[in-house]
């Protein structure tokens, strides 16, 4: 046991020294970009998981998270100086704004049966979106509108590592939580609500606490998205954001949170290498359709996700 | 002798189902008392009723002298009113060791104590600490269940059929628990194994199509062989 721990950390630690020393040993500016992304979206992915692994929680609204912190970010950038002060100031509103809107919306809906509460969120979502569209004076609708990132960012490669570092800290922040005794009780409520109720466990305190969680961290994800691109426009609130982070969950592996982070990798090295290669073969400017193709085989040969699979054929959990 | 809880003219339905037509009795603080009856009878579906998982329409459940029938199942339960139902419910996504963890109301020395001391009874569990409670036999799902009950010092504890599906090295051990339990927990236990009953149990209640029909004390149970004929088909 303890020696596969050690060898757990072992492996995280090579990737991580890896993944750091890689934009200092590569000169592609596309692959530094592309895996920015997918620290990103891993981020995105986790906060997932934290609702559907550990809550079992469908959510169809957890763009508007997303959203929440990238319009934070990407106005308070626009309206004040663009500096590093000004941006952690914007993460924070972020975040604290997704966390009121994710406490409410919990509040009112997760007593709800499941779906009932999935097509709750969609709707909340949906009006989100279309706040954010008519709101022209602030967000100038689908046009969107570009912003200047703080200086110290101007280098992608320092973006890049601090992407890098914001992912190792939410991942081992959320494994704590996961892995403490509420993230016990989350499973517990999972599994079986009665149940834990018999224990003593009020569920919709438990439910909410990590659909908050789950915002907070969807909201720092957005920020960071934003930022990367120098733009900001309503697809950031588009249910295929949600759809994106659903599927990098499945595929990855659903309560495993390390699934996610590969999920997110598998899904945005798919729809990259996929869109690539339309500019060879034509068939492929139809990628989304072998993007459908990738997916079920996934569920097909990986049911529980990869690392979900991988972990049963181990025997073990984590 | 003070009654610790008593239930009184209980009604319960599941569905359309009219379970419990008028159930009552009483359960006095440092005893063990027994529901008995055939299957169907409605003693399952007293003790779920008590836990507020089948509220009661007509009735009521007082808990030291204060109304619980309406209370939501995790207050009642935060009155330190032990549960374990007869399926076993555990967290098959949750190890051995988290299973006991979530059950914990606090993890002090004294409970740390109890829990060695329920693990010297069922040592399997020490054994599977670290797996996940889906990889347990029944046997085991169940004497984890009956651990994660044991680990609170509760006032009143609701045991649904602890010996069902166990073997009887493991029933033994479970009465020894119970035994140990008993010196500082009222007991509420539903049992289909009458020398189980016999042996721990002090009073009684019969149940009979959802309608309490008798009650006395254990002794004048067993001594009495037509009452053990009708209503629990012995001898």
């Amino acid at each position: 046991m303890i020696a596969k721990m050690r060898g757990n950390y072992l492996l995280l630690t090579i990737i991580i020294i890896a993944l750091a020393l890689f934009p200092f040993v590569s000169d592609s500016r596309t692959l530094t970009i592309l895996l920015t992304q997918i620290f990103i979206f891993a981020i995105l992915a986790m906060s997932y998981d934290v609702l559907l692994g550990y809550t079992g929680i469908v959510s169809f609204g957890h763009a508007m998270f997303f959203g929440i912190g990238a319009y934070a970010t990407a106005i308070i950038l626009k309206k004040t100086e663009p500096t590093m002060l000004s941006f952690f100031l914007s993460i924070i509103v972020g975040m604290l704004l997704a966390g009121i809107v994710s406490f409410i919306i919990g509040l009112l809906t997760l007593r709800l049966q499941s779906h009932f509460f999935a097509m709750f969120t969609l709707a909340v979502s949906g009006l989100f979106l279309v706040a954010a569209e008519k709101s022209r004076t602030l967000t100038q609708g689908n046009d969107g509108f570009t912003f200047r990132a703080p200086e110290f960012f101007a280098d992608r490669t320092t973006f890049y590592l601090f992407v890098l570092a914001c992912l190792l800290i939410i991942f081992l922040l959320l494994r704590l939580f996961v892995h403490s005794p509420f993230g016990s009780v989350l499973i517990a409520v999972k599994e079986n609500e009665t149940r834990s109720a018999a224990l003593g466990y009020k569920a919709i305190y438990y439910k909410v606490m990590s659909s908050v969680v789950a915002g907070v961290v969807a909201s720092l994800a957005g920020s960071l998205y934003v930022v990367s691109l120098r733009f900001v426009n309503t697809s950031v609130m588009g249910i295929d954001i949600t759809l994106n982070a659903l599927l990098m969950t499945i595929i990855g592996g659903v309560g495993t949170l390390v699934g996610p982070i590969l999920g997110a990798a598998i899904i945005q090295l798919a729809q990259h290498n996929l869109s690539n290669l339309a500019k060879t073969y034509p068939i492929f400017e139809r990628w989304i359709i072998f993007f459908g193709i990738i997916y079920i085989l996934a569920v097909i040969f990986f049911p529980k996700g990869v690392v979900g699979t991988i972990r049963e054929k181990l025997g073990r959990k984590s | 002798m003070t009654t610790l809880l008593k239930a009184e003219n209980l009604h319960t339905y599941i569905g359309q189902y009219h379970i419990l037509q008028g159930v009552s009795f009483a359960a006095t603080q440092g005893e063990v008392s027994v529901l008995l009856g055939r299957n169907g009878a409605g003693k399952t579906t007293t003790l779920k009723t008590i836990m507020g998982l089948t509220p009661a329409s007509k009735g009521t459940v007082m808990f030291k002298g204060t109304e619980i029938t309406k209370k939501p199942t995790y207050e009642i339960s935060n009155l330190h009113i032990g549960y374990v139902p007869e399926d076993q419910a555990i967290f098959a996504g949750l190890t051995v060791e988290e299973n006991m963890r979530v059950a914990m109301r606090k993890e002090d020395d004294t409970t740390l104590e109890r829990q060695e001391y329920i693990l010297s009874l069922f040592p399997d569990l020490k054994k599977y600490w670290h797996k996940d409670g889906a990889f347990l036999s029944g046997g085991q799902k169940q004497m984890l269940a009956m651990a994660r009950a044991f680990i609170n010092e509760g006032e009143l504890l609701l045991i649904d059929e602890p010996s069902k599906g166990l073997a009887p090295i493991v029933i033994e051990k479970v009465m020894e628990a119970m035994t140990e339990m008993k010196k500082t927990t009222t007991i509420v236990l539903v049992e289909q194994n009458f020398l189980m009953a016999s042996k721990i149990g002090d009073t009684y209640t019969l149940i009979d199509d959802g309608k309490t029909v008798h009650t006395g004390t254990m002794e004048e149970l067993i001594a009495n062989d037509e009452l053990q004929h009708t209503y629990l088909g012995i001898g």
